[in-house]
């Protein structure tokens, strides 16, 4: 297949310094000969692709827009972007294994943890020497996180945790997990504290969520803490709420916003190159204006996606980002991805139905992406919060 | 061990080709440009000798216009330690450019100097040897892999059925070929740490160019593919012309 040299209609790329170009376009060569030769099978046979975690580190991905003394690569927020952008290209649940070990992990230990445990784990898991997951959703409390039923009780010196997770990307391979739960009582959010805890800690249990349709290359399981018990340097001692798990949703969403623009580049190149391929009442489907038109959509879809999260980007790096902002470009980027990936199916007719194309894949896995990191419903909420000051939820 | 590598900044080999105006030069508008596979050997193969050390310098050299920052800085971002950029319009004359090189090599210090064994643009195979003859330096050329030890270099040549091992005292300049060992991806670190690299740029002096191309043309049309029938009742007929037309069988 030819190399995939880029969507950019708007000479968007003479936006972005020498560096963040050079940054993209490695981590691009990078899924063009590694993962996407890998992705098929590994979808076919369920399974996330482990042996791209060494590579992954070496190039410098988990964490990237955090700071060098920790190991990490210390890039812009546009840097990091673009890194999901083309993770996403070649797959959700491999841009969903890098935002859950970077944003949903090593943040919350930056941002809430103590030096130690900054020193500890950090340059470890940036070395993909540690794998994290991230524990906050649960069985009867997805959208609404703060009425999880998970705690964490003072137990002499340290900690003991009981409740279950749901829905955990990469659950049952993580080294610790990243657990949210109320030191208080259960009506009280502002209880809410992140827990560093080993995998391998008696009573925690993983099991892999069996049956899903989507996000197929990626690990989801349901966590179960039975009298987990931990030290007291377990607890991430910055963390004080339920805003701490949203502020790690906010960094997280920020790379998903990008992460779409990818996948829908991946559909759209692929429409396009069939639309001028492949012959139908004799003349390519592309000449056809049915097919015009998708593509014009898809096009214009990705080009407005793109501009959307590269000033997203400079506010963040500028420290003016609002989390609002993020919603909006989470709920936007996800469903403009959602519609190309679907016409992009169609487009390629029953082949676009094989797993030998990108475009069925991408499809079922933005089904997810849609989903997770706040529903686009809940974003709608947000944003509908911020323009009237009521809250909907 | 200071060990010099030349690089060239050439189009994508995946790139689409479109030619001037002038009829005699590539239109470079919209193409990606990289540095030369070859060239990129041979940086890796740099950059393991100075790892398996665990000291010395690896700096990347080029002439080349402006543009051609470029790739130094990605070379920089693989991991070299310096760049040169030797400004000045790129020839296809192989002795002009060779003698800019030597120009800035002579009193470098160097110990191995590498180029790529041939350059993807215009394949004249010409600069390393030329190089190593204005520099009175031994040369192997189209070298897969290569070891140092005592003050020499060892290089495995791949040769018609079979492997060749040739030795060459130090200093010594080397070309390479696909090895073992593919080029290293960049880092991310790397990136970020090549800005602060230094990269010294020179106005190249380049010999005179005697060499002149009066015209490119692209190669011709592929023509359009026959279909000879359909089923295993087709098989004969395209035994057949395989073996007949196309001579492959
Ligand atoms: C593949 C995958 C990976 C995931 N990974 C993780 C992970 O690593 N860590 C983690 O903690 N979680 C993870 N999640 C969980 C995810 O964040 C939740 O699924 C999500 O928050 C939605 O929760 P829910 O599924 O319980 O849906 P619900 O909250 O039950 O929502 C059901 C429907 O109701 C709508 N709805 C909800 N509330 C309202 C309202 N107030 N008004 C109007 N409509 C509403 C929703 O938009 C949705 O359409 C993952 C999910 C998936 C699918």
């Amino acid at each position: 297949m030819a190399k995939f040299t880029g969507i950019d209609y708007y000479e968007i790329d003479s936006l972005l310094s020498d560096e963040e170009r050079m940054i993209r376009d490695t981590v691009r060569a990078w899924v063009d000969d590694n993962l996407l030769p890998i992705i098929q099978e590994a979808y076919i046979e369920r399974r996330f692709p482990k042996e791209l975690i060494p590579q992954m580190a070496e190039l410098g991905i988990f964490g990237a827009n955090l700071p060098e003394e920790y190991g990490c690569a210390g890039l812009n927020n546009v840097a990091y972007g673009l890194i999901m952008q083309e993770l996403e290209r070649g797959d959700s649940g491999i841009r969903s294994f890098a935002s859950v070990q970077g944003a949903l992990c090593m943040y919350p230990i930056y941002a809430f943890g103590s030096d130690e445990q900054k020193r500890r784990y950090l340059p470890a898991m940036a070395a993909g020497e540690v794998i994290g997951c991230f524990g906050l959703t649960e069985p009867d409390y997805g959208s609404n996180p703060g009425g999880m039923i998970t705690t964490a009780r003072k137990d002499g010196d340290g900690w003991v945790l009981n409740g279950a997770k749901m829905w955990i990307t990469n659950g049952s391979m993580a080294d610790i997990a990243i657990i949210w739960a109320k030191t208080g009582s259960l009506d009280d959010p502002s209880s809410i504290r992140g827990f560093i805890v080993p995998t391998d800690t008696p009573g925690f249990e993983a099991r892999d969520q069996k049956g899903k349709l989507s996000l197929l290359a990626s690990d989801t399981s349901e966590l179960s803490l039975q009298d987990v018990r931990v030290g007291a340097d377990a607890i991430l001692p910055g963390s004080a709420g339920l805003k701490s798990p949203l502020m790690c949703l906010t960094q997280a969403r920020y790379g998903i916003a990008w992460g779409a623009v990818g996948a829908a580049m991946a559909c759209f190149d692929e429409a396009l190159r069939y639309a001028r391929e492949r012959v139908m009442f004799d003349e390519p489907i592309g000449a056809k204006q049915i097919q015009q038109v998708r593509l014009a959509d898809m096009l214009t879809g990705i080009t407005q996606a793109q501009l959307l999260v590269l000033r997203l980007g400079r506010l963040k790096d500028e420290g003016r980002l609002r989390p609002q902002q993020v919603s909006l470009a989470k709920r936007a980027n996800v469903d403009m991805a959602c519609n190309v990936a679907r016409e992009a199916r169609r487009l390629l007719g029953a082949n676009g139905i094989l797993v030998e194309y990108a475009a069925m894949r991408h499809m079922a896995n933005l089904e997810s992406v849609y989903t997770y990191e706040g529903t686009h419903d809940v974003h709608s909420l947000i944003l509908g919060q911020d323009l009237t000051g009521i809250s909907a939820f | 061990m200071k060990i010099f590598v030349c690089v060239k900044r050439v189009p994508d080999t995946e790139a689409r080709i479109k030619i001037g105006a002038d009829g005699r030069s590539i239109d470079p508008a919209g193409i990606k440009f990289i540095i030369s596979p070859y060239d990129e050997y041979a940086l890796e193969a740099a950059l393991r000798l100075k790892e398996a050390q665990g000291e010395g310098e690896v700096t990347v050299v080029s002439v080349g216009d402006a543009a051609a920052a470029e790739q130094l800085r990605s070379a920089l971002a693989m991991g070299a330690d310096a760049a040169v950029l030797l400004k000045g319009a790129p020839t296809t004359d192989g002795l002009a450019t060779a003698k800019a090189l030597a120009a800035e090599l002579a009193s470098s210090g160097a110990d191995l100097i590498l180029c790529g064994m041939r350059a993807v643009d215009d394949d004249q195979q010409q600069v390393g040897p030329m190089l190593a003859e204005l520099l009175d330096l031994p040369c192997v050329t189209a070298v897969t892999e290569f070891q140092v030890e005592g003050g020499k270099v060892v290089c495995h040549r791949e040769v018609e059925g079979g492997v060749e091992v040739v030795e060459a005292p130090l200093p010594a300049v080397v070309t390479t070929t696909k090895g073992a060992h593919e080029p290293r991806y960049p880092s991310l670190k790397g990136i970020m740490a090549a800005k602060k690299k230094p990269l010294t740029e020179k106005e190249a002096q380049l010999g005179a160019s005697r060499i002149e191309i009066l015209s490119l043309e692209p190669p011709p049309e592929r023509p359009a593919g026959r279909i000879v029938g359909e089923g295993p009742a087709a098989v004969p007929e395209l035994v057949r012309l395989l073996h007949e037309e196309a001579r492959v069988l």
